[in-house]
């Protein structure tokens, strides 16, 4: 212990003091000004002339990755070279990561929510404007919808196909099998990048546009409910991706024991949420919500 | 980084590196009161000025208060006075709700004492601790600058009311970049709380003393669990929420707006699941506190321990799935009102248990009125008084008439500005001692307690008045069929105004003649661990785990 005191008679790990999370509060706090300021100069009405928003909001966003690299990089290494990690340590780093995982959850509720309440209710006599629009049915009137049968499910086969090799890959490092983890973790992660790729691909050749276009009246807020509620999934693709490459990088350093790899394990279990995510999206925004749809 | 966590070598460390770099709960709980205080007392000038300009009809101080503060054109007061009217109203309820109440009795004193009251050394992530106070500042920060930027055309700041209903929120009614910054800070709050429950759930999981089952826990720690898990619940959803609106107002999705197909009701639907659970976030850590003070000073357990532990469950799964009774007046199915009537008054249940529970514990035990016993009692009766006119308001026929209007105000005041707040003085003068050491003058926080308890009932019970007879929240003016209600609710912000010059005085006069507290100040009642350490506690607590074979609770 480097600790200049006798060890404490407990298995919990009482951490030194760090300088990252007030870096890392108030890198978001630049962002988040730097992110208001640029919105402003989009709108034509920069705050008091500063159009500097955009380099404002950079420089935080670099502050808070810089921060994610020293924090993680701090607690890899309390947990190897510092040897800190006792079972009990890490049954609260597992408890932490299931907690975070449903507050993702959660906050896909929301986006679910907003398009379950245009989707069930296209005729709501209430709401007479969105009546109107969508001619009382949903996938509205007069819009071209995404065929769920063409690169959605081929995008539903990739991400199940990718749950299928990092289980490899974790039966691989459970036996030791270093070989076997590293053709796992790679086969993984080009499938999440195939993923992104093709969701990118179908994003740009949507025929229905994200924003709101007052000229189409056909144009309604079935553009918002799909590309935000898909685009925060692929968001979180694209963040599980980057774990996944992180625990590659790890793997060739030679990290991880059969026994001891959260990292990894917490990889895994962010990439099989993700995954979840996308079956939901999959039967409730593209199969369903598409049903009866005018498909090319 | 190694050094700052490997090779440092502080046991103790000192300066800036011990409070700005913390990983220890009681360093950062200290932060958490003290933040808690400075927003508090900001959130306090805004209603001092609210009430001044409402002892009297017509309009008085704001268009110089707009002048002064926003050097608006004197042809041009009027308007902005009335605009920042509407900006004091919200920027109160947000600074009271997120950075008075939640902090204090949440990061405050449930960092202080959950760990100690489990026996565990400190928090299970006390780096994420940290970050939780810290995205806090900077969310304060933005809810700061958002007061003086534009919002509504012409005029700055958000004026559309905490709950941030569009189209007041969207391009249409606050096109400035105000409610820009006010919803990043809504982000930076949430995040800070995510974080913030999930350390509390794994603390008390996983870091209870052997021998501590969950049944054996404190009231406190129950209540901060129960907490916890309403914040991880609800507050994604409010993050979601408050994107559509940020994508609403700077991207062109259509969430909110009809001409697109969208509904404004999607958003009060979501701030609601949010924003109901939330009003139990900021009582349950304060009904946590009045049952360790009701017990340590009546020298019982508390009457009904495990009752008491699931009626606090129980309000936190009913709380989250009545969130539609703030929205009686929106044009819902007959159905729908029925439900959320029917499932809002069966709160009242687990809440009759807790108040009588209370009283049961008092009941033949051996009392003494110290300070925090009689801000506990305070408590139970405005909080009574509260949930009363709550069942009341439940009611979707009777809400109709009451709906934004000053019952509704008088309401959530005696729950949360009274309710909650005596909570949180109750917890400040029972763990004052153990904190700093010393002990407070007795008279002097007796004086607090009458001078804010005859304050508070003073501003708000006229209110119920004003609401009954039909006067709507949310106006810097009102018809002189008001004046004497009003006059008289203003005329009470002189006690609440010197209760709070008592506190300071109080808290200064403690730290200068040190008068030391000594382990436990309140005798054979005070049964949780914290009063078996010494006051204030050592750096680092329990480095050996206290073993509890008791009842002891």
């Amino acid at each position: 212990m480097a600790d200049g005191h006798a060890k404490p008679e407990h298995d919990y790990h009482l951490v030194d003091p760090s300088p990252w999370p007030i870096v890392g509060a108030f890198a978001a706090l630049i962002t988040a000004i730097g992110a208001v300021m640029w919105m402003a100069q989009h709108k034509g009405a920069p705050i008091g002339g500063m159009t500097f928003g955009g380099i404002l909001f950079f420089v935080g966003f670099a502050g808070i990755l810089l921060v994610m690299y020293a924090w993680w990089s701090d607690i890899i290494h309390e947990a190897s070279v510092g040897g800190f990690h006792s079972p009990v340590v890490r049954l609260h780093h597992r408890y932490g990561m299931i907690l975070f995982i449903f507050s993702e959850v959660m906050f896909f509720v929301a986006w679910f929510w907003a398009f379950f309440n245009s989707a069930l209710f296209p005729a709501d006599a209430a709401q007479v404007l969105r009546t109107e629009l969508f001619q009382g049915v949903w996938p509205p009137k007069g819009i071209e919808v995404l065929s769920p049968w063409k690169l959605p499910l081929l995008n539903t086969i990739i991400l199940l196909s990718s749950g299928a090799t990092l289980t490899w890959a974790h039966h691989g490092l459970l036996e030791n099998n270093r070989d076997i983890l590293k053709k796992g973790l790679i086969a993984t992660i080009a499938l999440g990048l195939l993923f992104t790729t093709i969701q990118g691909y179908e994003y740009i050749h949507a025929p229905f546009a994200f924003a709101f276009d007052p000229a189409k009246p056909a144009a309604t807020n079935y553009g918002s409910t799909f590309f935000m509620a898909t685009g925060f999934h692929g968001f979180h693709v694209i963040v599980g991706t980057i774990f996944l490459i992180v625990c590659l990088l790890r793997v060739f350093r030679g990290a991880f024991t059969p026994d001891q790899h959260l990292g990894f394990e917490f990889a895994a279990w962010y990439w099989h949420f993700v995954d979840v995510v996308w079956l939901f999206l999959f039967a409730c925004i593209y199969v369903w919500g598409n049903w009866g749809g005018v498909m090319e | 980084m190694a050094s700052s966590t490997m090779a440092g070598a502080h046991d103790h460390p000192r300066g800036l590196r011990r409070f700005l770099f913390s990983t220890n709960h009681k360093d950062i709980g200290t932060l958490y009161i003290i933040l808690g205080s400075i927003g508090g007392v900001i959130g306090f000038l805004l209603s001092l000025a609210m009430r001044l300009e409402l002892a009297y009809p017509g309009v008085q101080i704001f268009p110089g208060l707009a002048e002064l503060l926003h050097g608006a054109d004197p042809s041009m007061a009027l308007d902005a006075g009335k605009n920042l009217y509407n900006v004091f109203i919200t920027v109160h309820g947000v600074l009271m709700i997120f950075f008075m109440a939640m902090p204090i009795l949440i990061g405050g004193f449930g960092n202080w004492f959950v760990p100690i009251m489990i026996g565990a050394p400190d928090m299970a992530f006390p780096r994420l601790n940290n970050i939780s106070f810290w995205l806090l500042v900077s969310s304060l920060v933005l809810a700061v600058i958002s007061m003086f930027v534009e919002g509504a055309p012409g005029m700055k700041g958000f004026g559309g009311g905490w709950t941030f209903y569009p189209p007041l929120s969207s391009n249409t009614g606050s096109p400035g970049p105000a409610m820009d910054f006010v919803i990043l800070a809504l982000h930076l709050a949430g995040a800070s709380s995510i974080l913030g429950a999930i350390n509390f759930i794994t603390t008390i999981f996983n870091m209870r003393a052997p021998g501590m089952t969950l049944h054996k826990m404190p009231l406190f720690v129950w209540s901060i669990l129960v907490t916890a898990f309403l914040l991880l619940l609800v507050l994604p959803v409010l993050a979601g929420c408050v994107t559509m609106l940020l994508t609403d107002r700077n991207f062109g999705t259509m969430f909110y707006d009809p001409a697109g197909g969208g509904d404004p009701l999607l958003f009060q639907h979501l701030l609601w699941f949010f924003g109901h659970p939330e009003v139990y976030i900021v009582i349950l850590p304060g009904f946590g506190i009045i049952s360790q003070i009701v017990s340590t000073f009546s020298r019982k357990p508390v009457f009904g321990y495990l009752g008491m532990a699931y009626a606090m469950v129980c309000i936190g799964v009913l709380g989250s799935i009545v969130w539609a009774h703030h929205m009686y007046t929106v044009g819902m199915s007959l159905n729908a009102q029925r439900y959320f009537t029917l499932a809002t008054m069966v709160i009242a249940v687990p809440t009759g248990i807790k108040i009588f529970s209370w009283i049961a514990t008092m009941w033949g035990g051996s009392l003494s009125f110290r300070a925090p016993m009689v801000w506990a009692i305070g408590f139970i009766f405005v909080f009574t008084m509260g949930g009363i006119t709550g069942v009341v308001l439940a009611n979707a026929s009777a809400d109709k008439q009451f709906h934004e209007g000053y019952y509704v105000v008088a309401h959530f005041h005696y729950t949360l500005s009274l309710g909650a707040v005596f909570a949180l003085y109750a917890g400040f003068y029972y763990w004052f001692p153990k904190m700093s050491g010393y002990m407070y003058s007795e008279t002097l926080a007796k004086a607090n307690f009458w001078l804010l308890f005859i304050g508070v009932n003073v501003v708000f019970f006229p209110q119920h008045f004003l609401g009954l007879g039909g006067m709507p929240r949310r106006y810097i003016d009102y018809p002189d069929a008001y004046a004497l209600w009003n006059l008289v609710s203003s005329f009470g912000m002189i006690f609440v105004t010197l209760s709070l010059v008592v506190w300071f005085y109080a808290i200064i006069e403690a730290f200068m003649k040190k008068r030391l507290a000594g382990a436990n100040p309140w005798g054979a009642g005070a049964t949780t661990l914290e009063w078996t350490l010494s006051s204030p506690p050592p750096f680092h607590q329990f480095e050996v785990l206290p073993r509890i074979t008791g009842a002891g609770r």
